[in-house]
């Protein structure tokens, strides 16, 4: 995307700008719309604050309920959506493209599930008084460290698998198999487990952004920054799956340690924001759709950083619309991103006729 | 510029070795336009797969360039629709870029170079699911000339496309290999145009062998009919064989292409086309128009004619 001015361009390098150029719209477009969602989610909750209490809560160092409720809550739950939407985003958009799959999301490698697992592990057993979970559980971040270790086992497990398996469908499979075996076990988990244990693993399973520490937060940004970098790094390999292994093969892109690269991208980017904000459900799946057929190009050098963008936008639209009962009372996030998600992919899809990976 | 010794091919399943064609010596020249021919079935994309090195052999070696260094148009199907011709050509170039994929004036030259030497010009900002097949070829073509290598290897580039578009196809290799002289080997099943545009043919026989030649030699050794065993074509004079089921035998005078479809018509029609005798005789006359004779009567067109014909 260099546009600096060049001697003797030929028809088709200025072509090849021009199309580049063409991306800087959407983009701006899209950027000053994710700035005016993260204000708007600062400004807007059970309280609302103003502009200008906004500015001084967050510049001016002064004693006010605005200040008190900016740092330690609103602008911690920006950040997360921030990061959560575009990790999100982020791991299935390189699903879809490694799967070659448009139905593929950041779960099916099972990581979700597996950190279900853990977390409705730790949650039913935990409170039954089996010692050692019970020592665990009474720990502030137990949750978050549970859904990690379930997560971790999970990739773990995947990352073996991927080194044996040659076939991505086959990889695919294996996934949504872990995924169907896990879920499995939390629903017999449920069954036996006590009414109030019970709400505790729903409340977590339906997606929360306003948990987040600032600690937490930093461990988040750490790892979503890891995956996103390792995931930027593989825009060329990323490209060269579009057209199949055998392609990649002649183009010399090494394919399974790009294979192992972006397994390894994904996971900790769901991981992490599963650990703590839960199974955020759809985002991963709908936003890469969205900013396909937005911005139309198949070169993950310009699909990657719409994504994220694109990613962080539509979970912050969704928390702000999650606020609309009043009242300090939330919906809960699972339901408002697909109630939001879904009318959004059918509206696009059916403007454009034509959906592809 | 490839050279195979004692090659087997084939692939392995479960550990059961499966080979497709074995004892393989084989050499790939550059200017050389090769065109490898055999039933479905036998190996011939195995064998291009293994030449270009994205598989492993049986048996044997083959020396020859790294596989960066040899371009490919395959049958695989491309997943991205929302990909554009220019995207697409552009791959060629990924062998010399870095992870960023920021593309030089060098490469912008040859990715420019590539589509305007298969006249898509006009493509360039298509995308792909607007492309016909044989435009869609074209690009696939164009993504090889990027890659800037010495070897082409294409495998069934004239599927499923018209005759136009087989012969435009067919042309270009033919001129790659003489005027870039490149190695190109392709698989096709087009007999007649393999025929005329390859320098040699490699023909995957029933015993797991690759016969080499010229085109012409296969033809009157009668490889061709061993390999294919035709089924009412005569290759040797290309047409379709035609049985005189009717009994009836037509003397026709005249001469040059008039003469000649109109044999064609009434062969196919299920007479047979006598120059010296015939119980019926008809004769050809051209002056603005052509006109068929017979029987005192004029015609205009051969269907009419066939239509009197076939009421007598």
């Amino acid at each position: 995307m260099r546009l600096g001015k060049r001697p003797k361009e030929s028809t088709f390098q200025r072509f090849y700008i021009m199309s580049q150029f063409r991306f800087w719209k959407p983009g701006i477009i899209l950027t000053l719309l994710l700035i005016n969602l993260f204000i708007a989610d600062l400004l807007f909750g059970s309280v609302s604050i103003s502009i200008t209490d906004l500015y001084v809560a967050l510049f001016k160092n002064t004693d006010s309920n605005a200040r008190e409720i900016i740092w330690h809550f609103r602008l911690p739950k920006a950040l997360t959506c921030l990061l959560a939407g575009s990790a999100l985003s982020t791991a299935g958009l390189l699903m879809q493209t490694l799967f070659r799959n448009p139905l593929a999301g950041p779960d099916v490698l099972g990581l979700s599930s597996g950190a279900s697992l853990m977390v409705a592990l730790m949650i039913f057993l935990g409170q039954a008084g089996i010692t050692l979970l019970h020592i665990i559980s009474v720990n502030p971040w137990s949750l978050a460290i549970a859904a990690s270790f379930g997560g971790a086992i999970v990739f773990l497990l995947v990352i073996v698998l991927a080194q044996y398996i040659k076939d991505n469908t086959a990889l695919l499979i294996i996934g949504l198999m872990i995924s169907a075996a896990t879920s499995s076990i939390v629903a017999v988990l449920q069954y036996i487990s006590r009414a109030e244990d019970l709400q505790t693993f729903m409340i977590w399973s339906l997606g929360n952004v306003g948990g987040t520490s600032w600690r937490e937060i930093q461990v988040l940004i750490f790892v979503v920054l890891l995956g996103i970098i390792i995931s930027i790094r593989q825009m060329k390999s990323l490209n060269g799956w579009l057209l199949g292994e055998n392609y990649s093969k002649s183009l010399g892109i090494n394919i399974q340690r790009s294979r192992l690269w972006i397994v390894a991208s994904t996971a900790l980017l769901t991981g992490s924001v599963t650990a703590f904000c839960g199974p955020i459900a759809f985002v991963g799946l709908a936003v890469p759709h969205l900013m396909r057929l937005f911005i139309r190009t198949a070169n993950h050098k310009i699909q990657l950083p719409f994504v994220m963008i694109g990613g962080a936008s539509l979970l912050l639209f969704c928390d702000l619309i999650s606020q609309i009962p009043g009242n300090g009372q939330l919906l809960p996030l699972n339901a408002v991103t697909s109630m939001i998600g879904a009318p959004l992919v059918i509206w696009m899809v059916i403007r454009n006729k034509k959906v592809s990976i | 510029m490839i050279t195979t010794s004692h090659l087997s091919i084939g692939y392995v399943i479960n550990g059961s070795i499966h080979t497709l064609i074995e004892d393989l010596n084989l050499d790939l020249h550059a200017g050389e336009l090769i065109c490898l021919m055999g039933p479905n079935g036998v190996g011939k994309s195995t064998l291009l797969r293994t030449l270009a090195g994205l598989q492993q052999p049986i048996k044997g070696e083959i020396i020859g360039p790294d596989k960066k260094n040899i371009a490919l148009v395959l049958t695989d199907r491309i997943s991205s629709a929302n990909m554009t011709v220019f995207d697409l050509v552009t791959y060629g170039r990924y062998p010399y870029l870095g992870w960023n994929l920021s593309l030089s004036e060098t490469d912008h030259k040859i990715i420019e170079e590539s589509i305007r030497h298969v006249h898509i010009q006009h493509l360039a900002e298509k995308r792909l699911y607007e492309l016909s097949d044989g435009q869609m070829q074209m690009a696939m073509i164009a993504r090889a000339l990027a890659q800037q290598t010495p070897v082409l290897l294409l495998d069934e580039p004239t599927a499923h496309l018209d005759l136009n578009n087989r012969v435009e196809i067919m042309n270009l290799l033919r001129s790659l290999s003489r005027n870039a002289g490149k190695a190109i080997l392709v698989t096709t099943h087009e007999l007649d145009l393999a025929l005329q545009t390859s320098d040699q043919i490699w023909l995957i026989t029933a015993d797991k062998k690759i016969k080499k030649g010229i085109p012409e030699d296969l033809v009157l050794d009668g490889s061709f009919d061993e390999v294919f065993q035709f089924k009412g074509f005569d290759l040797k004079t290309g047409k379709v064989e035609h049985e005189s089921h009717r009994n009836k035998s037509i003397q026709l005078i005249g001469e040059g292409y008039p003469f000649l479809w109109t044999k064609n018509a009434l062969e196919r029609s299920g007479y047979a086309v006598e120059e010296d005798k015939g119980k019926m005789v008809i004769s050809i006359h051209v002056k603005n128009k052509i006109s068929w004779k017979f029987n005192d009567d004029q015609f205009e067109s051969l269907a009419d004619l066939l239509t009197a014909l076939s009421l007598k």
